[in-house]
């Protein structure tokens, strides 16, 4: 691990190995740029307790001289954030590997505290332009502005301006910080494009609203990738995707995914779906597992702790005192006793070793989870409606599990049908710690598990080792204290199997859901279309009945079609999640949040805002009769006038409810099933 | 219901020339029985309409699966299987419709008194359904297949339904047949021979002067012109019969009323291929399709006189007979092989495996290659005296 080698500098190190850390390209060290800095803002915003306001700012100094040069950009984001205290900020922005969050074992965004100074440093290199951080960490006080340089062979910063300025946009919480980078890069349009990580960052914390002005002009992602040469290994993967089939990437980027932003003339607008923020999330001690050899002699080396006993408690989590008799006594030799009163200081290497050897042999327990704060059901729901225009969402969190002695928690989420393309494998976007990950997709675990999981089980086709095809957004995120990325530049999550199980028993959770309502909607279809048949023959054989018998034709008709209507009555069905009939109305749906399905009315579109029991008017069409939003389980007092007599429950419903796995166990919001609407906004709100 | 008393038929008797349109029905006595089955069926469906029950009725199975061989009577018969049309199925409901609307038709004939061809029962119930773009019947094949099912489902025949199918096969020979009330010399027909009628039954076909002491049936046109010509059913006094490939029921019912009600032998002539084997199978045995009629159709006394696979050997013919066999037909001629009443036959065993040892077919035809008469004056009679026929 050279990074860890602490005499070489590691800016030096990193001036030369830009690529490992996301700069491998003009068109990528854009993105990682930004994606540091909102990455950054969020954790921020979310520690202060703030609900974030961002602001995503590229403006092109010089435009590229051709598709495959690079330009030059100044990129400005600004948050609504704490601020960071003046003496902290040349530390946070100018040096490498500095930061609060590499030594903890807490889930946030940032992990190895990279990012933002290694944009920093890239700019400078580039453009030798100093970054310009304005930060206002009290309310009511001037903001700092400082510009800052960096001597990368020292790893230090050096400041270059700093003085106070009023100059700082007013935001929600009186305090933000504000970091301009100058930088050669480029703008394109795209699946790995500014837009599409901020769309992606939109869904997964819809507690956050994202402003992004883009510049005027940007080329597209095929001009860009047709021309350029692919550099180096990493990110080479999704420039061969999307160059392998530029047809399908430029259709994608053409089709918007995001549907619900609002336009302005100059800017995206990614409005806040829930005013909640996620919880506050508990850092943790190491556990055992999760320690290698080398770490274990650095903490025995680096402990205040001076007995062996107060070590294992206060530097690990799930070491009780029992368990370290029970090690240091199975570590002892016929040379050394070791107890839990021996003395740290007297343990040597060969007893450390041995300590440690016994300690990945105990039964431990596995380490706590309440450390986790998973995006929940509601919040995936929410981000996913506000995020793709489908008309079935389904959304299921795992309980945590443990990797490597680090716990983690996996969710999905998948959207399907409504206006996304149905001829296309479905697309896969995958979150770590809500970070959306846009490169090396085919590398990451969260793309393995959904090509191992059989979708034509839900009816979907699949080709072999493919994602399945069809109408079908796949969202797959995973929480942990440490997300194992394949690399330092975090677009991809490694494969072990735990996280491969977990993410593969999600999406079965989902799948199975979408499975039952796939079912259960070509079922009425086909009931649909039987009715029309019976129709049509009824009539004749009323008339040939009355020649035959002399019954009025009109009697039997009557008597027939009513039969007709009674048996093929699926078709005027409304479902549940589980593809449970659940009333037979039509008309008057409702949006809900239940048990982690939403299912949109294809055709009618999201129901009216506020006052809100106004019926989504049923527009009965052949092809889909699904028209009726879906009602609850739930009665709800005042749509219960608006149900038709046809509601009642006494109906048979054909076909039994399928067993569905419980959902969301560690729901974090801890109120009873919330209910959402859709506002005309497109975002979504509570109903008391 | 294939039970037939030919005893008593006098119903066509007092037939007068003058008023041919007024003349009772040769059926009246079995209409009022068609009629009332005929009733039975809407009723059903109209009290089950009317009670909120599906309306349904049964229909005998007409499939392989539903036939019996009945070894001891050498004949096919229907098995019980019946399979129900609902019109609340998906699968079901336009042919549940389309069997009440030839109801209707039916039902309206024989109120008029007035038979229909096959063809006229289809344009009789083709139309548009109301509303919509779709017939009633696609085509004529839709129809004729509703009308076997009623036959099977009301117990009635099709010339008790008033409907017939178009006339094909044709007879001469030492025999006088009268038709509706008209008398006809089959031993004076010149080339044309008598057309054999859709409709056979003693009510409308009584026979007079039967000399012959044979039949010989032919399997097409063509070679029956050749016997014609050559008077072959005067020099050895038969009756000479075609029925243009597969026999219709009206000729095969003719065959069977000769053959029961005056003792004629039959002897068979066709091709040898799988698709004479099979017009000898259906002459002999009956037809899967028709298994509820083998019993007045069915003639297990039926022989096979040619052509014989060994026939290219023992005649002599030239190379240019031999039409290959397709893989069509190699599997076809393995099918009958398998059928029960083949399969316990060892000498149809024998024929068939010899020709498919032969790797081709022969045509009755190919015997003028050897001479012009040469299967009248030479091929025929040799094998009628020495009996050589397959059984």
């Amino acid at each position: 691990m050279a990074l860890k080698q602490r005499d070489i500098s590691v800016s030096e190190f990193f001036a030369k190995n830009r690529h490992l850390l996301g700069f491998d390209n003009p068109r990528k060290a854009l993105l990682t740029t930004i994606k540091e800095a909102v990455d950054n803002s969020l954790d921020a915003c979310e520690e202060a307790g703030i609900l974030p306001d961002i602001e995503v700012r590229i403006e092109e100094l010089v435009a590229p001289p051709s598709p495959t040069k690079p330009g030059r950009y100044r990129i400005t984001i600004t948050d609504n954030g704490p601020g960071i205290v003046r003496k902290q900020i040349e530390n946070i922005f100018g040096r490498l590997l500095y930061g609060s969050k590499f030594h903890r074992l807490k889930m946030s965004r940032g992990q190895q505290g990279i990012g933002i100074s290694a944009a920093g440093m890239y700019g400078l290199m580039t453009t030798g332009k100093p970054m310009v951080i304005h930060s206002k960490p009290h309310k009511g006080k001037p903001a700092h502005h400082i510009e800052l340089a960096m001597d990368t062979s020292k790893n230090k910063p050096e400041v270059t301006v700093d003085v106070e300025t009023d100059e700082f946009p007013a935001t929600s919480s009186g305090t933000g910080t504000r970091v301009a980078i100058e930088l050669e890069g480029r703008y394109v349009r795209g699946k790995t494009s500014v837009e599409a990580y901020l769309e992606q960052t939109a869904i997964a914390n819809p507690h956050a609203e994202i402003v992004f002005i883009p510049p005027d002009k940007a080329f597209t992602a095929e001009d860009a990738e047709s021309a350029e040469g692919d550099q180096g290994v990493f990110g080479s993967d999704s420039t061969a995707s999307a160059s392998a089939s530029p047809a399908l990437s430029a259709e994608r980027s053409e089709r918007p995914a995001v549907v619900r932003t609002t336009e302005h003339a100059d800017r995206i607008v990614y409005p806040r779906a829930v005013a909640e923020l996620p919880p506050e999330t508990e850092e943790i001690r190491p556990h055992p597992y999760g320690v290698e050899l080398g770490r274990f002699l650095q903490m025995l080396k680096n402990t205040e702790e001076k007995q062996l006993t107060g070590f294992f408690k206060n530097e690990f989590c799930r070491v009780p005192p029992a368990v370290v008799a029970e090690v240091t006594k199975s570590a002892s030799s016929k040379a050394k006793t070791l107890t839990g009163g021996t003395y740290v200081s007297t343990v040597d290497h060969a007893a450390a070793e041995r300590l440690y050897r016994a300690l990945q042999d105990a039964k431990l327990r596995s380490p706590p989870t309440d450390c986790l704060a998973p995006m929940g059901v509601r919040t995936m729901l929410a981000g996913m409606l506000k995020g793709v225009k489908a008309e079935f969402y389904a959304a299921s969190t795992r309980d945590p599990a443990v990797y490597r002695g680090n716990p983690f928690q996996i969710e999905a989420a998948i959207a399907f049908g409504g206006e996304l393309a149905g001829d296309q494998p479905a697309r896969v976007i995958r979150f770590a710690n809500r970070v959306p990950l846009l490169y090396q997709q085919s590398a990451c675990s969260a793309f393995k598990s959904v090509t191992e999981t059989a979708w034509k089980n839900y009816g979907l086709s699949q080709p072999r080792g493919s994602a399945p095809v069809g109408p079908l957004v796949v969202m797959i995120h995973m929480a942990s204290v440490w997300v194992p990325f394949t690399s330092e530049s975090k677009e991809a999550i490694a494969d072990y199997d735990e996280i491969r199980k977990e993410m593969k028993l999600a999406l079965q959770e989902c799948g199975r859901k979408l499975g039952s309502y796939v079912r259960r909607r070509q079922r009425m279809k086909r009931e649909s279309e039987k009715r029309d048949v019976f129709e049509r023959y009824i009539g004749e054989i009323a008339k040939s009945c009355e020649a035959l018998t002399g019954t009025q034709a009109a009697q039997v008709y009557d008597a027939l079609l009513k039969q007709a209507k009674r048996r093929t009555e699926i078709a005027d069905a409304v479902l549940d999640e589980d593809g449970k009939i659940i009333a037979f109305a039509d008309g008057n749906g409702r949006l809900d949040d239940d048990d982690g399905v939403i299912i949109v009315d294809p055709n009618g579109g999201p129901p009216p805002p506020a006052g809100g029991d106004a019926p989504a008017k049923a527009k009965p069409s052949a092809d889909e009769p699904t028209t009726p939003a879906k009602k609850s389980k739930r009665p709800r007092a005042a749509a219960a006038p608006k149900q038709s007599p046809a509601a009642t429950p006494g109906k048979k419903t054909p076909g039994k409810k399928k067993s569905s796995a419980p959902t969301t166990p560690t729901e974090p919001t801890k109120q009873p099933k919330p209910r959402m609407r859709l506002g005309a906004d497109g975002t979504l709100f509570e109903v008391a | 219901m294939a039970k037939k008393t030919t005893g008593k038929k006098t119903a066509t008797k007092a037939a007068s020339p003058p008023t041919p349109a007024k003349r009772e029905s040769p059926w009246a006595h079995r209409d009022t029985k068609t009629a009332a089955s005929l009733q039975t069926l809407a009723d059903a469906v109209v009290k089950s309409a009317l009670s909120g029950r599906e309306p349904k009725f049964d229909v005998p199975t007409r499939a392989a699966s539903n036939t019996r061989w009945n070894k001891s009577r050498g004949i096919l018969q229907m098995g019980p299987a019946v399979s129900s049309r609902e019109l609340f199925n998906l699968g079901q409901a336009r042919n549940f419709m389309q069997t009440l609307l030839h109801g209707q038709g039916i039902q309206a004939l024989i109120a008029e008194g007035k038979t229909s061809s096959l063809r006229g029962m289809f344009y009789k119930g083709l139309h548009t359904i109301q509303g919509t773009k779709e017939k009633t019947f696609d085509d004529q094949t839709e129809s004729d297949k509703v009308l076997e099912d009623l036959e099977v489902t009301l117990g009635a025949l099709r010339e008790e339904l008033h409907v017939f199918a178009k006339k094909r096969g044709t007879m001469v020979g030492n025999i006088t047949v009268i038709d509706s009330g008209d008398e006809i010399n089959c031993r004076r027909m010149g080339s044309g021979g008598y057309a054999i009628p859709s409709i056979c039954e003693p009510e409308v076909i009584q026979f007079k002067d039967v000399g012959a002491d044979f039949i010989l049936h032919v399997e097409k046109d063509t070679v029956w012109q050749r016997f014609n010509e050559d008077r072959f059913w005067e020099t050895h006094n038969c009756i000479l019969t075609e029925g243009s490939g597969q026999p219709t029921r009206g000729v095969r019912r003719m065959l069977h009323r000769l053959h029961k009600e005056h003792g004629l032998p039959v002897v068979c002539l066709l091709d040898c291929d799988p698709w004479g084997h099979y017009i000898y199978s259906v002459i002999k045995q009956g037809s899967i399709s028709l298994a509820f009629e083998s019993e007045r159709l069915a003639i297990p006394e039926a022989k096979f006189l040619g052509i014989r696979a060994k026939d290219y050997e023992q005649c002599e013919l030239s190379d240019d007979v031999q039409i290959t066999l397709n893989d069509r037909d190699i599997a076809r001629a393995k099918q009958i092989q398998e059928y029960p009443w083949f399969k316990d036959n060892r000498q149809w065993q024998r024929e068939i495996n010899k020709m498919l040892a032969n790797g081709f077919k022969m045509e009755v035809e190919s015997l003028i290659t050897k001479d012009i008469s040469y299967v009248t004056e030479t091929y025929v009679p040799e094998r009628l005296k020495a009996e050589d026929w397959l059984g």
